[in-house]
């Protein structure tokens, strides 16, 4: 797996905030993504857009309820079309499946289309410490290959790059000249990548579904990369995670409506592909070998958990980094692992431990914005709640745990809270606490923290001469006038 | 005008009103009394209990929702100036005894006597134009959980286009949180100085001179970064434009 960094989401996110070109990068997410995702949803109307959705999660319930039936289904109908199915367990076993094959085939040169499990296994470095060549073909993962980043976006890996950033990374790796014209760019990345599509040995997807009742893997591009990748060398290996399957074709269609328009606006994408197994006697070309590697990785946690089940919904759209205004502050390298954003923040303190991310379901307003814009109408906001207090009440006293003032705070406040008599003592306390600080009815600065954290950009209000409690009592309370 | 008798409500204040804003509870009183209402508040009401389940701690939140609970129990309508301990009261209290039914069934029942301030007098009283008056422009900003935990996205709207002489003008973006989020604006200031400094830009590129929401806490999140910045916008509670009696 890659390095967990999730633990410096606080440094790391303050660094993300005032580094001026993500700031330039980030831009892009609301005023792009989501602003196309919009008008997607408007021309087919928000009703029938609610339809699809209501389609979907059902699909995914279903499914997910049912998952150990339809990953039999689905190892069957692989094996009935000539390929081969391994289960692996965590990141460590599915890395062996693949480098065994690799051993074992003799293969020298990979090619690769997108895939975030082989991100969350940290593939590429695995199958490169066994001396082979390994080339991320989707133009994004191919930028942040060169630069030797991890993605920052589910669906526009190198979204943190901007333009000029590419085009010297470029100039640095390729020897081109200089240019920043972006179908320039792209044609130095074709050229580039041209010659690997054939050379390879074997290449390497995820999968944006996998269909049960067929065998197949399923994977939308907008570069038809997959294709050349599934097609072109003489071992395909679909690498994906279990929660991936759907039973049947005609659920395919929905999720094919929705993910393009969730994701990027597109009413359709480029390129889908379905590949159902390897190459048949008349087919005329096709892999000799299909490989799908179905990965659990602490998945399987999710599943057990009801709490955190429909987080295995997750189609993988990123519609609701685009719309989260933590996401548009910080950017994706700041949550510290592969799945960044609101989503991000349910499923990796599921896979590396919540312990170690337990900043994560933190950083959030709660705001909502991601269960309403999510296509599969996962309720993203409840289970950070959920996760917010399982970290409190299974805390224990380590570093790792809800610091103990916090504890003590939630304590003390809740005593006062349900004692009307202390909190009117406590007001008149602090009433007595805040004359140094208090000046035109706002406080500028207090110089102790948590407030302190407040007062760094912004006013405090002072506490009035009187809370409505004692206005109340004094001017309120008397017989109602109604007519006035 | 509705005539006498009119419905009778029990004001929960919110913690932010109480102690911070007590003008906005005064405008409630007025605005809900000048429409008939019969208006009472019950003295030993306290927190929701929302800042203490949003960071984790649900015993303790529990421990408040069960004193909310027995403070109104005798309320047929329980309304509340704010859009988030509205959803707390009406949303999250279920969540918070989902494992114990008895509780579960009073909070359900309670559930459905809470009434955030606008939704109460568009949707209860039928009432969208309350004879206010008001000069100059004013932009409103959904708060997020009046928003999406309770769909209240009209009312408010309806009842400011009717404050005679007030122009509205559209804020941009928004529907985007201003950063707020309770123990978050202090767990990650950074971030959440951000938010709401794209919100104070927001609000400044309208032009308004007030700017009008149905949260104070969203609202003292905001007011602090304006008064802050030294910028001149009035900072109002829709239950002020439409008081009569404010100044």
């Amino acid at each position: 797996m890659p390095q967990v960094k999730t633990q410096d989401f606080f440094d790391a996110s303050a660094l993300s905030i005032k580094d001026p070109e993500l700031r330039q990068a980030l831009q892009r997410v609301g005023t792009g993504f989501d602003k196309a995702r919009r008008e997607a949803i408007d021309e087919v109307s928000a009703e029938v857009w609610e339809q699809w959705r209501e389609v979907a999660r059902q699909i995914k319930e279903h499914t997910i309820d049912h998952l150990d039936y339809y990953l039999e289904l689905l190892h069957d109908n692989v094996n009935k079309n000539g390929g081969q199915v391994h289960f692996a367990r965590d990141a460590e076993q599915a890395n062996a499946i693949v480098a065994d094959l690799v051993k074992s085939k003799g293969v020298k040169i990979v090619t690769k289309g997108k895939s975030m499990v082989s991100e969350e296994l940290s593939l590429n470095h695995v199958l490169e410490g066994l001396g082979t060549e390994v080339y991320e073909t989707d133009l994004g993962e191919y930028i942040i290959q060169l630069a030797d980043e991890t993605p920052s976006h589910l669906v526009a890996p190198a979204l943190h790059k901007t333009k000029a950033q590419v085009a010297q990374l470029f100039t640095d790796n390729l020897g081109v000249p200089y240019t920043d014209d972006i179908e320039e760019m792209a044609r130095v990345a074709r050229e580039a990548l041209r010659g690997k599509f054939l050379a390879a040995d074997m290449g390497i997807t995820g999968a944006n579904f996998l269909v049960a009742e067929t065998g197949s893997l399923v994977i939308i591009t907008n570069e038809g990369n997959g294709r050349l990748c599934t097609s072109a060398p003489r071992i395909h290996v679909g690498i994906t995670g279990m929660e991936k399957v759907i039973p049947s074709l005609h659920d395919l269609a929905v999720f094919l409506r929705l993910l393009p328009r969730s994701a990027t606006g597109q009413r359709l994408t480029s390129y889908m592909s379905m590949v159902s197994g390897p190459r048949r006697e008349a087919d005329e070309d096709g892999p000799e070998e299909f490989h799908l590697v179905i990965v659990d990785n602490g998945r399987s946690k999710m599943l057990a958990d009801p709490k955190l089940r429909e987080s295995l919904y997750c189609i993988r759209c990123g519609a609701c980094l685009n719309i989260c205004p933590v996401y548009q502050k910080v950017g994706g390298h700041a949550y510290g692992w592969v799945y960044p954003g609101p989503i991000g923040a349910i499923v990796t303190p599921s896979l590396v431990g919540l312990k170690q991310a337990k900043d994560l379901p933190f950083a959030s307003s709660l705001c909502g914005a991601c269960r309403e814009v999510c296509p599969v109408k996962i309720n993203i906001p409840r289970m950070l709640l959920h996760l917010r207090q399982e970290l409190t009440e299974n805390s224990e006293p380590t570093v790792n745990s809800i610091p103990a003032w916090e504890s003590i705070l939630a304590r003390c406040y809740t005593a006062i809270m349900n004692h009307p008599t202390l909190l009117s003592m406590g007001t008149k306390l602090l009433k007595l606490l805040q004359m140094p600080l208090a000046r035109n009815g706002r406080i500028q600065r207090v110089p102790f923290a948590p407030l302190s954290r407040w007062t760094h950009s912004r006013d405090l209000p002072a506490l009035p001469k009187r809370p409505f409690r004692e206005i109340w009592r004094q001017e309120l309370s008397g017989p109602n006038q109604s007519h006035q | 005008m509705p005539s006498a008798p009119g419905p009778k409500a029990s004001l929960y204040v919110t913690c932010v009103i109480d102690q911070l804003y007590p003008e906005v509870g005064v405008s409630v009183v007025r605005v809900l009394r000048h429409l008939g209402v019969t208006v009472d508040f019950p003295p030993d009401q306290t927190c929701c209990g929302q800042p203490l389940f949003n960071s984790g701690f649900a015993p303790q939140a529990r421990q408040l929702a069960r004193r909310v609970l027995l403070s109104f129990k005798d309320a047929s309508y329980v309304v509340v100036p704010s859009g988030s301990c509205a959803a707390m009261m009406r949303v999250f209290y279920l969540d918070l005894f989902d494992n114990d039914p008895v509780m579960r069934q009073q909070a359900n029942e309670f559930s459905s006597k809470v009434y955030e301030f606008s939704e109460f007098l568009v949707n209860v009283l039928n009432v969208t134009s309350v004879g206010a008056q008001s000069a100059g422009t004013a932009t409103y900003h959904p708060s997020c959980h009046l928003l999406r935990e309770l769909g209240i996205q009209e009312e408010p709207q309806r009842l400011l286009a009717n404050v005679d002489g007030l122009e509205m003008v559209d804020l941009p973006d928004k529907e985007t949180c201003c950063g707020f989020g309770g123990t978050f604006s202090v767990k990650y200031p950074h971030i959440s100085e951000g938010m709401v400094a794209d919100k104070v830009e927001n609000v400044l590129s309208t032009g308004a001179d007030t700017l009008v929401s149905c949260d104070m806490s969203c609202l003292m999140n905001i007011r602090g970064s304006l008064s802050r910045q030294q910028k001149p916008v009035n900072v109002k509670h829709l239950a002020q434009m439409l008081d009569r009696e404010a100044s």
